[in-house]
C-alpha cells in the first residue's frame, strides 16, 4: 500500500500511508486509538475506498469497490467484533457468500466436509462444521473466522484486535493459529494494543499515529519504551499512577457466603480508598461476581452489605455503580448525545443532577461537548462518558469491568488516574482486567476466582505468575 | 440437546427429513397444532359430532391457502429482516387485473397470469427499491405503497368488477379426491420457498442479510439486491393469492384483500411458526404450521358457532403467548 490517503466528511483521517508486508510474516500495526489502523485495514479490505494512494498484491496493482473484491483478490480480515451469524451453523459461517453449489442447488455435503478438514488442519477437535455458532465460545467462533480465511485462500489475513476478547489461556492458542498461517506463507497483518502480543508475534511494526506513519522497524531493534515512545510521541514513564499511601478507611461492602448459579461461597470486603483487582481465566466468574455485587444478576444466597441488591435499581439505591464490559450494549444508548447518556442513572433514580459540564471536564472529556452523540466518539472517549454517568450520582462503591478494553495508550491512562483519584476521595473501587500487568499495576489487592469460587489473594505488586498459578490450579 | 447435535454431526449426508426436522425453531407449533387438533376432536366426539370429517378438512385446507401462499412469500421478506404491508391491497389489485384481462374468456388467462405475475414482481421491486436505495425503513415503505395502490383502487373500483372464466375456477373449487387444487398450489409454492431458503445461494444469504446485514456485507454479499429479491418473491405469493381468490370470486374485488386481512395475519402466522419478526431464524416449515394453526382454531371456532368477537380475543391470546413461549425457549437454551 503506498501513498494512501482517506478522509470522512471533510475530515482527514489518513494521509501518505505506506503499508508492506511480505509472506510468511507477522506485521504489527499500532498506534493510539484514532491514529487510522482502522481505516487503513478496511481499505486493504475493500469496504472504504481510498482517496488517494495506490494498492500492489504480488505486484498487481488492484482497486477494491467491495469487500467481495479484496476477497477475490486473496485479503481476508477478522475483525475485532467477530462477524459471524450466531444462528447459522459452522459451514454456513464458513463459507457465507461462496456457497458451493452443484447443478443450481448448495452442496452441503461438500461445504461441510470442507469445512471439517480446515477444522482439522487447524487442530481444531472441539466442535465440527454442523454446530451452531450461537453455541460456541468466543475463541471457538475466532477459530471459525480463521478457518472462513483460510477457505478464501487468503494471502494477507488481517487481525484486528484478535485478543480483544480473549482470556489469557485462549491468546496462547491464537498464537499457534497465526503461526499455522504465516506456516503456509500467508502474510499476517496483527492490529493489537496489546505490546506484548507484538513482540511476541511480529517481525516487523508500523507505527501510525494522527492517520500518518511514524516509522516501520524490525521488531528486535525496539522494546517496550520504545514502542510507546513512537504511538504516543511522549515517555509513559510511570504506566501506573502512585497507588494510595494511607492505609484504606472504613468498609463499605462486606460479601459472605455470596452464592449464585454461576458463584459459590464468595467472601469479599472492599474499603474505601482502595483499589481492588479481580483476576482470573474467562469463565472464572469475574463479570458475574461484578454483576452480582451491583444486583443486576443478584446472589441468591449469603449475606451483603449494606444490603442484598436484587436488581440494579436497589444495587443504585445502595451506592453501587457499575461500568460493565461491553459499553455499547450495556453501559451507552450510542445514538444519543452525550448529556444524555451522563444523565441515564441520575434521570433513572431521581436523584440529584450536577452540572454535566464540569463532570465531562473532570472524566477528560475531549472535547468536553455534551451535545455530541456518542456514537461519533472514540472508545476512550465513550468510556469516559460512562464514567460521568456514574458520578452524576456519586456512588460509595464503583465496580469496573474491564474498563480500557479497546482503548487506546492516553485514554487507558487517563482512566487510570480517574479510578486512582475516586478512590483517594474515598470511594471503594473493583476493577476487573484480563490484562494483568494493568490488573497489577492498578491494584491494592488483588482477589483471584476460579471457578465461581476465590481461589485467593495476593497483596499489591504481585508477581503475574503468582496471579496465573492461582488462577489456574487444578 | 448436545447429544441431538452429536447425532447430526456423525451423519454425514442431511436427509431431507432431518433437514425438516432440523429446522427446530418450527416444532412448537405442530406441537400446538396436534394438540389442538385432538382437542377439537375431542370436543366434538363429546358432542357426538365429528371434527376430522372430509368436509371440514378440506374446507380448512382451502381456507389456507390464501393466506398460506402469502404467509410463505411473507416469511421470506421477514427472515431478509424485512416485512410487507402492501400484501392486502396487492391481492385486491391482482385480482383485478385477472378478472378484466380475462374478462370471462378462456384464451385471456395465459396473458391474466402474466400480466398478475409481472404487475406483482413490479410492486415487489419497488418495495425492495424503496427500502434498500431510499433507506426507508419497510415497515413505512410497503404501508407507503399500499397506501398508494389503494387509492388506485378507490379511485377506479366500488365494487367486484371484470369475469373470470369458468375453466379458471377449477383452481379455486376443484380437488382431487380429498385435495383441493388450491391446496396443492400453496403446497407446491410452500415447497419452491423451502427449496429456495434450504438449498439455494440465495436462501442462505438471505438468512446471513437478515441475520446480520453488516456481517453479510462484509462477508461479500451483496445484500441490497438480496433484499429486493426476497421482496420481489414475496409480491409475487400475493399475486398467486390474487389469482386464487379472483378464481373463487368469480371475479376480481377491490375489498378481496382487506377481507382477508393479510397483512396483519401473515405476519402472525410467520412469527407463530417461530420466524424471529428480527429476521435471520425460522423458516417456512414453521409458517405452514402456523396458517394451519389458525385455520384449525377457526374451524372449531366455526363449529362450535362461536361469535367473531370472541374468535379474535382468542387468536390474540394465543399469538401472545406463543411469542412468550418463543422467547423463553430462547433465554434457556
Amino acid at each position: 500500500m503506498t501513498g494512501i490517503g482517506k478522509s470522512f466528511l471533510g475530515v482527514r483521517v489518513l494521509g501518505g500511508v505506506d503499508l508492506e508486508a511480505s509472506a510468511g510474516e507477522v506485521h504489527a500495526l499500532v498506534g493510539e486509538n484514532g491514529a487510522g489502523k482502522s481505516t487503513l485495514m478496511k481499505i486493504l479490505a475493500g469496504v472504504h475506498t481510498p482517496d488517494e494512494g495506490t494498492i500492489e498484491i504480488d505486484g498487481r496493482s488492484v482497486a477494491f469497490g467491495h469487500p467481495i473484491e479484496a476477497q477475490r483478490a486473496g485479503v481476508a480480515i477478522i475483525y475485532q467484533e467477530l462477524t459471524l451469524l450466531p444462528e447459522r451453523t459452522v459451514a454456513e459461517n464458513v463459507y457465507l457468500g461462496r456457497e458451493p453449489v452443484r447443478r443450481g442447488l448448495v452442496d452441503r455435503a461438500a461445504m461441510e466436509s470442507a469445512t471439517a478438514e480446515l477444522l482439522s488442519s487447524l487442530g481444531e477437535e472441539s466442535f465440527g462444521p454442523r454446530d451452531l455458532v450461537r453455541r460456541l465460545s468466543v475463541a471457538q467462533q475466532q477459530v471459525v473466522e480463521i478457518a472462513k480465511a483460510l477457505s478464501l485462500n487468503a494471502r494477507i489475513v488481517v487481525m484486528d484486535e484478535p485478543t480483544a476478547a480473549l482470556a489469557d489461556h485462549e491468546v496462547e492458542l491464537l498464537y499457534t493459529l497465526v503461526r499455522r498461517l504465516t506456516e503456509r506463507g500467508i502474510a499476517v497483518l496483527y492490529v493489537s494494543h496489546r505490546l506484548r502480543e507484538i513482540f511476541d508475534l511480529s517481525q516487523r511494526i508500523t507505527v501510525l499515529k494522527d492517520g500518518a506513519k511514524v516509522t516501520t522497524a524490525e521488531t528486535s531493534a525496539l522494546d517496550t519504551a520504545a514502542l510507546v515512545r513512537l504511538m504516543v510521541g511522549r515517555d509513559l514513564q510511570s504506566y501506573y499512577p502512585p497507588r494510595a499511601t494511607e492505609p484504606p478507611g472504613e468498609v463499605i461492602v462486606k460479601v459472605r457466603g455470596g452464592g449464585n448459579a454461576r458463584l459459590h461461597d464468595i467472601d469479599l470486603d472492599l474499603r474505601a480508598g482502595e483499589i481492588v483487582g479481580i483476576a482470573g481465566l474467562q469463565g472464572s466468574g469475574r463479570t458475574e461476581l461484578a454483576k452480582a455485587l451491583f444486583g443486576a444478576e443478584p446472589f441468591t444466597s449469603g449475606e451483603m452489605t449494606p444490603c442484598r441488591p436484587r436488581s440494579a435499581r436497589e444495587g443504585i439505591s445502595a451506592g453501587i455503580g457499575l461500568v460493565t464490559e461491553d459499553r455499547k450494549a450495556e453501559g451507552l444508548l450510542l445514538n444519543q448525545r452525550v448529556r444524555d447518556n451522563a444523565l441515564l442513572v441520575a434521570r433513572a433514580t431521581g436523584m440529584r443532577r450536577p452540572a454535566v459540564e464540569g463532570l465531562l471536564e473532570r472524566v477528560r472529556l475531549k472535547p468536553p461537548r455534551p451535545t455530541q452523540e456518542v456514537r461519533l466518539l472514540s472508545g476512550g472517549n465513550q468510556q469516559k462518558v460512562v464514567l460521568a454517568k456514574w458520578m452524576t450520582v456519586a456512588p460509595r462503591v464503583l465496580l469496573f469491568d474491564e474498563p480500557t478494553r479497546g482503548v487506546d495508550v492516553g485514554a487507558k491512562a487517563a482512566i487510570h488516574e480517574l479510578m486512582r483519584e475516586l478512590a483517594h476521595d474515598g470511594m471503594a473501587v473493583l476493577m476487573i482486567s484480563s490484562e494483568l500487568p494493568e490488573l497489577i499495576g492498578m491494584s491494592d489487592r488483588i482477589v483471584v476466582l476460579r471457578d465461581g469460587r476465590v481461589a485467593g489473594e495476593l497483596p499489591a505488586g504481585a508477581t503475574e505468575e503468582a496471579v496465573m498459578h492461582l488462577a489456574a490450579a487444578s | 440437546m448436545t447429544q441431538q447435535l452429536k447425532l447430526r454431526r456423525v451423519s454425514a449426508e442431511g436427509s431431507f427429513l432431518r433437514r425438516l426436522s432440523a429446522d427446530r425453531p418450527a416444532r412448537p407449533v405442530y406441537l400446538a397444532l396436534v394438540l389442538l387438533i385432538v382437542l377439537g376432536w375431542l370436543l366434538f366426539a363429546l358432542d357426538g359430532g365429528q371434527f376430522l370429517s372430509l368436509e371440514n378438512v378440506v374446507g380448512i385446507q382451502q381456507r389456507s391457502a390464501a393466506l398460506g401462499i402469502v404467509a410463505v412469500g411473507q416469511t421470506l421478506v421477514i427472515l431478509a429482516g424485512s416485512l410487507d404491508l402492501s400484501v392486502t391491497y396487492l391481492i385486491s389489485l391482482t385480482s383485478l387485473v385477472a378478472a378484466e384481462i380475462m374478462a370471462g374468456s378462456d384464451a385471456n388467462v395465459p396473458a391474466a397470469v402474466a400480466a398478475v405475475l409481472a404487475v406483482s414482481a413490479l410492486v415487489g421491486l419497488a418495495n425492495g427499491l424503496i427500502v434498500t436505495r431510499l433507506r426507508v425503513h419497510a415497515f413505512i415503505a410497503t404501508l407507503g405503497v399500499a397506501l398508494i395502490i389503494r387509492g388506485a383502487l378507490d379511485e377506479r373500483y366500488d365494487g367486484p368488477a371484470g369475469s373470470v372464466p369458468a375453466s379458471f375456477q377449477h383452481l379455486g373449487y376443484d380437488r382431487i379426491g380429498p385435495l383441493p387444487v388450491s391446496a396443492l398450489l400453496w403446497a407446491a409454492v410452500a415447497a419452491s420457498v423451502w427449496l429456495l431458503l434450504s438449498r439455494t445461494r440465495l436462501g442462505y444469504r438471505i438468512y446471513a442479510v437478515g441475520g446480520d446485514i453488516e456481517v453479510a456485507r462484509l462477508s461479500g454479499v451483496r445484500t441490497e439486491r438480496v433484499v429486493v429479491v426476497a421482496h420481489v418473491v414475496c409480491s409475487v405469493c400475493s399475486g398467486i393469492a390474487g389469482l386464487l381468490l379472483a378464481s373463487r370470486l368469480g371475479a376480481g374485488a377491490p375489498t378481496v384483500g382487506t377481507d382477508g386481512g393479510y397483512d396483519l395475519e401473515s405476519i402472525a402466522a410467520v412469527v407463530l411458526g417461530g420466524t424471529a419478526l428480527a429476521g435471520g431464524r425460522g423458516g417456512v416449515a414453521g409458517t405452514v404450521g402456523g396458517v394451519l394453526l389458525l385455520a384449525v382454531l377457526d374451524s372449531i371456532f366455526n363449529q362450535l358457532e362461536v361469535n367473531s368477537f370472541a374468535k379474535d380475543v382468542v387468536r390474540g391470546v394465543v399469538l401472545v403467548a406463543a411469542l412468550a413461549i418463543y422467547a423463553r425457549r430462547r433465554r434457556t437454551s
